[in-house]
């Protein structure tokens, strides 16, 4: 007995295929930009049996990882201080939440400038763009912990790193992997988008490549194995977390 | 202690953290100069604050800021008027059609975090290097939340008001208009705001990439241009104008919204 739902997905599924295909044999559009299925594809079958692609995803994923491991780290460092402290909270906060909302990539001729044109700009991109969400998702996380856990620790006499190790971040789990997982969709789309402005490697790199020669289909391949991959990370990290559902703030 | 000295001592208990927020970047900014200045950081790559400051006005008035400025609210305001219309509307679908709803959420809800902005080349090829291409972006980036928010918006409508409708009997598009629309509308603005905060995101961003637009595309220009001091002025202009974009928004929203 199929589900219901499956078989409207399918259906749904089904029918946008069958448009996208009637659309590339229509001629409406300029040749090539909505290529047939077929050649979809052969040119997602030839990138994944290329080496090179797995070299520039590893570029990639490395620079991400790096990016989120670094601004995560300074987010959880950064949202414990603001929380625990309020006169620092009403300090600084501010300017976290209203530049959080800005738009990183203009950082990013600073950053080229700073760092090189090599992947030390894309990850410090990708720092900037995750730091914000992760520091005040955990800044609002640590003053929502429940406060008699932090009157034991408090009269358990433990030291500032004890507090933080054995009470804050246990009690925050929720609120850093909302966070982390806001993190990493930014970082991702930031250390991307400055590897199509300007880079040598990479998967944003490689989408801009296939674009400036018109490899359509190659492209579209691309973005298909990036989108599947970014949605599937972040339904990890969920997992993860033990959140079900990817309902954002 | 006299009412007056009380109250002295509230008054600069409040204004203390933000004398201490703007006065930490004061010194920050001050440090940077005399670093620049001394040489130990290469003029060349951090322009002292004093030469950003500078070309503020320079900026201003020789980059035409101002219609710039009005190019990418113009972008960003027609890309809200969509989102507000397919947004709603989509939410409303796809509440009113139970089936869809179970089927279609999580996906709405993993667009939202797919990085759809790198589709910008194909936009390109498909509406040219227009604003149609900057403004469809934004659109279709900030789609997803305004949705969700909506359909979170109209399933939290209280029981008890669901009830009162159908106890006068009203029919199915009454029931909608005077229940549960007017119920989920504070839900719809939240959604609406953070709806237009991405587009604005992604309209900055997709206008400094293709080189196109308005203030976007004026940090690519200086910075192509090496203009340094000229390309952080562009930078903290645009951030102020995002700072204010979401301020005016909050606004917006706290005053539709007085209850909460």
């Amino acid at each position: 007995m199929i589900n219901q739902v499956t078989l409207l997905r399918v259906a749904i599924i089904l029918s946008l295929l069958a448009i996208w295909e009637f659309l590339s044999h229509s001629g409406w559009l300029y040749r090539d930009v909505v290529p047939s299925l077929l050649s979809i594809g052969h040119a997602l079958l030839g990138l994944l049996s290329s080496p090179s692609y797995y070299f520039n995803l590893g570029v990639t994923a490395a620079e991400v990882a790096t990016a989120l491991a670094i601004g995560g780290a300074s987010g959880i460092a950064f949202g414990v201080v603001l929380g625990a402290n309020r006169f620092l909270a009403r300090a600084y906060e501010p300017y976290l939440y209203y530049l959080g909302p800005t738009p990183k990539i203009i950082f990013f001729p600073i950053l080229i400038m700073w760092f090189g044109v090599g992947p030390e700009s894309k990850i410090a991109l990708g720092t900037l763009s995750c730091f914000f969400p992760v520091a005040l998702s955990v800044a609002a996380g640590m003053r929502a912990i429940d406060k008699v856990l932090i009157r034991v620790g408090i009269s358990f006499r433990a030291n500032p790193w004890q507090m933080a190790m054995k009470i804050y971040l246990p009690a925050m789990r929720h609120p850093i992997i909302n966070g982390i997982r806001l993190g990493l969709g930014v970082a991702l789309i930031g250390t991307l988008l400055a590897e199509t402005k300007l880079s040598n490697k990479g998967i944003g790199f490689l989408i801009i490549q296939a674009y400036s020669i018109f490899d359509m289909p190659r492209m579209y391949a691309m973005l298909i194995v990036l989108f599947v991959l970014a949605i599937g990370a972040n339904g990890l990290v969920g997992r993860l977390g033990g959140l079900h559902g990817i309902k954002q703030q | 202690m006299t009412a007056s000295a009380r109250s002295q001592r509230s008054a600069a208990r409040d204004y203390a953290p933000a004398v201490t927020g703007f006065g930490m970047l004061v010194a920050f900014l001050l440090l940077m100069e005399l670093l620049v200045q001394t040489g130990l950081v290469n003029r060349f790559i951090v322009p002292p604050p004093s030469e950003i400051i500078a070309s503020f006005g320079r900026v201003i008035v020789e980059e035409h800021v101002f219609s710039r400025f009005v190019l990418t609210l113009t972008e960003c305001l027609t890309a809200g008027v969509m989102l507000t219309i397919f947004g709603v509307a989509g939410g409303v679908i796809m509440h009113r059609f139970q089936l869809l709803q179970q089927a279609c959420e999580t996906w709405v809800a993993a667009m939202a975090s797919a990085p759809i902005v790198l589709m910008y080349p194909l936009f390109l090829v498909i509406f040219g290097r227009n604003s149609w291409t900057i403004i469809m972006m934004g659109f279709i980036s900030a789609l997803p939340p305004v949705i969700l928010k909506t359909i979170e918006g109209i399933s939290g409508t209280r029981r008890v008001l669901v009830n009162v409708g159908r106890s006068f009997n009203l029919t199915g598009q009454q029931q909608f208009w005077k229940i549960l629309f007017p119920a989920a509308l504070p839900n719809i603005f939240v959604g609406i705001r953070l709806g237009l905060i991405f587009a604005l995101i992604n309209i900055v961003g997709v206008e400094f990439l293709i080189n196109y637009g308005g203030l976007g595309q004026l940090i690519n220009d200086l910075a192509e241009r090496y203009d340094l001091p000229g390309t952080y002025a562009a930078i903290c202009f645009v951030i102020l104008v995002s700072v204010l974009f979401f301020m005016t928004l909050e606004k917006i929203e706290r005053w539709l919204r007085p209850i909460d």
